[in-house]
């Protein structure tokens, strides 16, 4: 049996080599001057204190949060009832839904945000509400899916329990539902916020141009400027950013836990 | 949870399928058109089904795109399967050090992981194009595969193994004809993952690529800011297609189970009746 715990040697190899790496040379390009060679680094915070000082790069950063942050409620606010309503179905009919709204997350991101595109041009609307539908509409699945699952776990007895204890509707859900289904936001509000943060075809696609976000500012920074070690920087802070506030989002998600175990 | 569902609820969730249909269906409904519109129906033709398969960077664009997938798929099956299986045999401190390494990338965006990538390429001199992609693909998909396979694992009956290579099995036999036999469903499932993010990818592609080399997506980027109905026809072909896949992939086993179930139900009153 010892043998098959060698397996995992090439891995570890190729982990170091394809993941931990490149990391670092994210790292590596923030903190150096631009132009230095694979031997000879220059140190260096300018990267930094550019993106501080200029005010336009702030801006970005806080409206690519604001966007993240509010994709993320009217994802919560419109999956919530959905994932509920479907979990409130017979369970042959429950695979019947979910595979209803899985099946058009098979087809390319980019192919449905297009067509978006299309539809949004008949009406008169801002381009940050079109960004916005383009954001709802591309990460809803997710928070839709991971608050059913952790509904359909919900044993029926508890619900069965809270009623006949004398709970009525609006205190079932809040007391009983709510907190058992609050581990399914959690996740969904992890796949929600974090591809939203980063995203940048839909502002491109939908936002007529004129929306950047902190995608779109990396994107030029690596592909249009070539100023790598900036470009690095930009994506180094908001990493750091979403690390945060996966950080606390987790954190929300234990403190009912313990509070159970007292 | 109560079976009851009312009126409003029926309405709320169509409303949402609605909303998640419009734009395939819109797109399907355009790449008919006449006219160049992507607004107005002009009437029907198939132009733009022509042009597309006289489009010489869109069949290239599918062709790199399916080869990407196909290569990307069977290397990280293969290599997150024999990950898995040394993992579970391994110490505590390893796993749980493979398992943060494997979160990088999934819970870094995207586009963090993809310039890691691209800085990783250029650093080292390689020159950027198909290859590099698919390395990136493999790459990103093989944490995909453990994350699968794994839980398979946990519930395996670790004296199988064990009796296996007792009774004169070399290891590999004991793998291939064991192990493997029993976490099948957990490697399909991995390299459907594995498959379908690797053919739907963008934005590691779109850093990782190299000049003359685009997949699906890259291709559409390129060409969403002019008008240009070939993409609204090979959008509906990519429907079409993953549309009957998956219909066929969904569909054959819940007809299957459903029989099973009758069955089973036949069988328990035949029980009964006894």
């Amino acid at each position: 049996m010892k043998s098959f715990s060698k397996m995992v040697y090439p891995y570890v190899l190729w982990a170091v080599i394809m993941i931990i790496v490149p990391m670092l040379m994210i790292v590596l390009y923030a903190f150096t001057v631009e132009g230095n060679d694979v031997l000879t680094f220059q140190f260096t915070l300018n990267n930094f204190s550019r993106f501080f000082s200029d005010p336009v790069f702030p801006t970005v950063l806080w409206r690519s949060l604001k966007m993240a942050f509010f994709t993320t409620v009217i994802c919560i606010l419109i999956g919530y009832p959905t994932a509920y309503v479907i979990a409130r179905n017979a369970p042959s009919k429950q695979a019947v839904m979910v595979l209803l709204i899985t099946l058009p997350m098979w087809i390319n991101m980019l192919v449905r945000t297009y067509a978006w595109r299309g539809i949004l041009s008949h009406v008169h609307m801002s381009g940050e509400i079109k960004v916005y539908i383009g954001m709802v509409y591309n990460f809803l699945p997710f928070m839709i899916l991971q608050i059913y699952t952790a509904l359909s776990k919900i044993d029926p007895a508890l619900i069965t329990a809270a009623h006949d204890l004398g709970a009525d509707n609006v205190q079932t859900f809040r007391r009983v539902t709510l907190p058992l289904s609050l581990s399914g936001i959690v996740s969904g509000i992890t796949l929600v916020f974090l591809p939203a943060v980063s995203s940048f075809f839909i502002p491109k696609f939908l936002g007529g141009g004129r929306y950047v976000l902190i995608g779109n500012l990396i994107e030029d920074y690596f592909i249009s400027t070539g100023d790598w070690n900036f470009g690095s920087a930009i994506s180094l802070i908001m990493a750091i950013i979403i690390l945060i506030s996966m950080y606390v989002t987790r954190k929300l998600d234990r403190q009912p836990a313990e509070q159970e175990d007292d | 949870m109560e079976k009851k569902t009312g009126i409003f609820e029926k309405i709320w969730f169509w409303i949402i399928i609605a909303f998640f249909y419009l734009p395939i269906l819109y797109v399907v409904f355009f790449s008919f058109n006449k006219s160049k519109s992507l607004t107005n129906f002009t009437g029907f033709s198939l132009r733009w089904y022509e042009r597309m398969f006289e489009s010489r960077p869109i069949l290239e664009a599918i062709g790199y795109t399916v080869a990407c997938a196909v290569i990307a798929t069977v290397v990280s099956t293969i290599a997150g399967t024999i990950t898995a299986i040394g993992l579970s045999k391994s110490r505590k401190v390893l796993r749980e050090a493979i398992h943060q390494v494997n979160n990088l990338p999934m819970l870094n965006p995207d586009i963090v992981t993809a310039i890691g990538f691209m800085l990783f390429f250029t650093s080292l001199r390689i020159e950027t194009g198909f290859w590099t992609m698919v390395l990136a693909h493999i790459a990103f998909c093989i944490p995909y595969v453990i994350l699968s396979v794994t839980p398979k694992l946990r519930s395996l009956d670790p004296n199988m193994a064990e009796a296996a290579l007792d009774l004169g099995c070399t290891p590999f036999q004991a793998l291939w004809k064991v192990i493997v036999p029993q976490i099948r469903p957990g490697i399909l499932s991995g390299a459907l993952i594995a498959f379908s993010m690797s053919f739907d990818d963008f934005v590691i592609s779109l850093f990782t690529t190299g000049p003359g080399v685009s997949n699906i997506s890259i291709y559409v980027y390129g060409n969403v800011k002019r008008v240009n109905p070939t993409i609204n026809a090979l959008s509906a072909i990519l429907v079409f297609v993953i549309t009957a896949v998956l219909i066929i992939v969904n569909v054959i086993p819940m007809i299957r189970e459903r029989r099973k179930g009758k069955n089973v139900s036949a069988e328990m009153a035949e029980g009964g009746a006894r």
